[in-house]
Formats: C-alpha cells, structure tokens, sequence
C-alpha cells in the first residue's frame, strides 16, 4: 500500500515521534511511502539549528536519518517554512537572510506537492497536535 | 477519477496561524482542479460568523480568503451544527453559503471521501 505521511507539529511533540515510529512500521512491512509532507510546525522538524538536550531523544535528526537512509521524498510547505524560519540557500538569498537552516535531504515546495502525493496515493496519515 | 478530500478544520479564526493555514490547504486543491469538502468543526465554525472585526486584534482578515473558495471550485462547504449550538450560535447567520450538517452527516461525509484531514 502506498502512505502518505503529513506531519503538523514540531519535533518536540509526542506526535511528531509517532509520526516517525509510525513511518518506520510502513516501510518495514513492506509498503511504500509517496511522500513524506511537513506542514504547520511540523516544518521545524527540517530545520538543522535544533539543538536538544543530551539526555533527549533528537526526533529531528532522527527523522533525517531516515528520510537519507530510505531516500525519501521529503516536502516542506514553502510558506509555512519561511513563516517560521527555515530556509535553504535559494529563499535566504532571496530574502536576505543570513541562516540557510534547511536539514539535508528535505526539499521546500508548495501545497501542490501535498495534493499531487494525495492522487498517487492510497493512504495519507496526519500526525498533530500533542 | 480524482481522490477527493474532506478537510476538517477546527481551528478559531484568530488562535494563530492554523485557521489559514488549513484554509490553504483547501486553495490549492481548487488551484489543482482536485476534489476536496470542507467541514467547519469545533472553534474551526466561529471563522464562519458574520461582520468580524480582526483589525482590533491587528489580524488580517481571513474572511476575505473564505470568500475565495468559491472562486477556487472549493464549493463543498458543511458545518457542525452541534458545535454552533454548544457556542450559543445555533441561529447566527453564517458568513458563507455552508450545509449545517448533523452527527450522521458527518459520519456519511467521512465515509464519502478518499482522505480526511483534520487540521
């Protein structure tokens, strides 16, 4: 089956965790993810500048980590990541910013990318709130 | 045939950012042509209320991107009108043309759709 997984809260929510655990479980049975989308504050999840406390798990990095090592297709919401301060190297030039913060292996697109995985799709699971 | 989705959005229009960003969701399905619904749930059916004065929060108004749905084919519009009800609105007008729908309408419309996205 093919999963879409949409992801809406920062790394440091539980859901963003299950979100991944959740991932892992779709891919070790065998099926296939389109696309793995980050919206809302789920988009400070592909931020690089993530600092955690030693004695923390890093969602964050743990979320790149698999993205890297399965090379998925990982999208974050253009709009919602400027608004929150993610940017890759063509957005802080354009916009003036001196951090390029956007994680290896993420990619800034539109809403478009969202709906475009929604049509290749079977499922698509939203991961939220707390 | 096109996957069409039912997005639930049960944010309050001036609790941040979420409300338009759900509602952005729902443009760029109309911008793609792709079918989606969309049900105001919870806080997400105060942003239906009428004559709303964002600028006293200096917010911009969200009412203005509601009136575009039309525009973007987004033509599907339901409320829960028991979450109107609970809000003492049960009779308010409502800003946009939308179906108030009961329990099982609800039900009907999640089981009728492809997707169901609640933000």
């Amino acid at each position: 089956m093919k999963f879409v997984i949409n992801v809406l809260s920062s790394s440091n929510a539980p859901a963003t965790r299950r979100a991944l655990r959740f991932a892992q479980a779709v891919l070790a049975a065998g099926h296939e993810i389109v696309r793995v989308f980050f919206y809302q504050d789920g988009v400070l999840t592909a931020s690089n500048n993530l600092v955690v406390a030693q004695d923390q798990q890093d969602i964050a990095k743990q979320w790149q980590a698999f993205i890297t090592e399965n090379k998925l297709d990982a999208v974050v919401c253009i709009a919602a990541a400027l608004r929150r301060g993610v940017l890759d190297q063509a957005e802080a030039q354009r916009y003036q910013r001196e951090a390029v913060n956007l994680a290896d292996g993420y990619q800034l697109s539109g809403l478009g990318q969202l709906h475009d995985a929604l049509q290749q799709a079977d499922r698509c699971i939203s991961f939220g709130g707390e | 045939m096109a996957k069409s989705v039912l997005l639930i959005s049960r944010q309050a229009p001036w609790a941040g950012i979420g409300a338009a960003e759900a509602l952005d969701i729902a443009l760029a399905a109309g911008a793609f042509d792709l079918p989606l619904s969309i049900l105001f749930m919870d806080d997400g059916v105060l942003q239906l209320l009428d004559q709303q004065q964002p600028q006293a929060l200096e917010q911009k108004d969200l009412s203005a991107n509601l009136q575009a749905l039309p525009m973007f084919g987004i033509e599907q519009l339901y409320v829960a009108q028991h979450c109107l009800t609970v809000r003492g609105l049960a009779d308010n007008p409502l800003a946009l043309t939308a179906e108030r729908v009961d329990d099982q309408r609800i039900q009907q419309l999640i089981r009728q759709h492809d997707y169901v996205m609640t933000l």
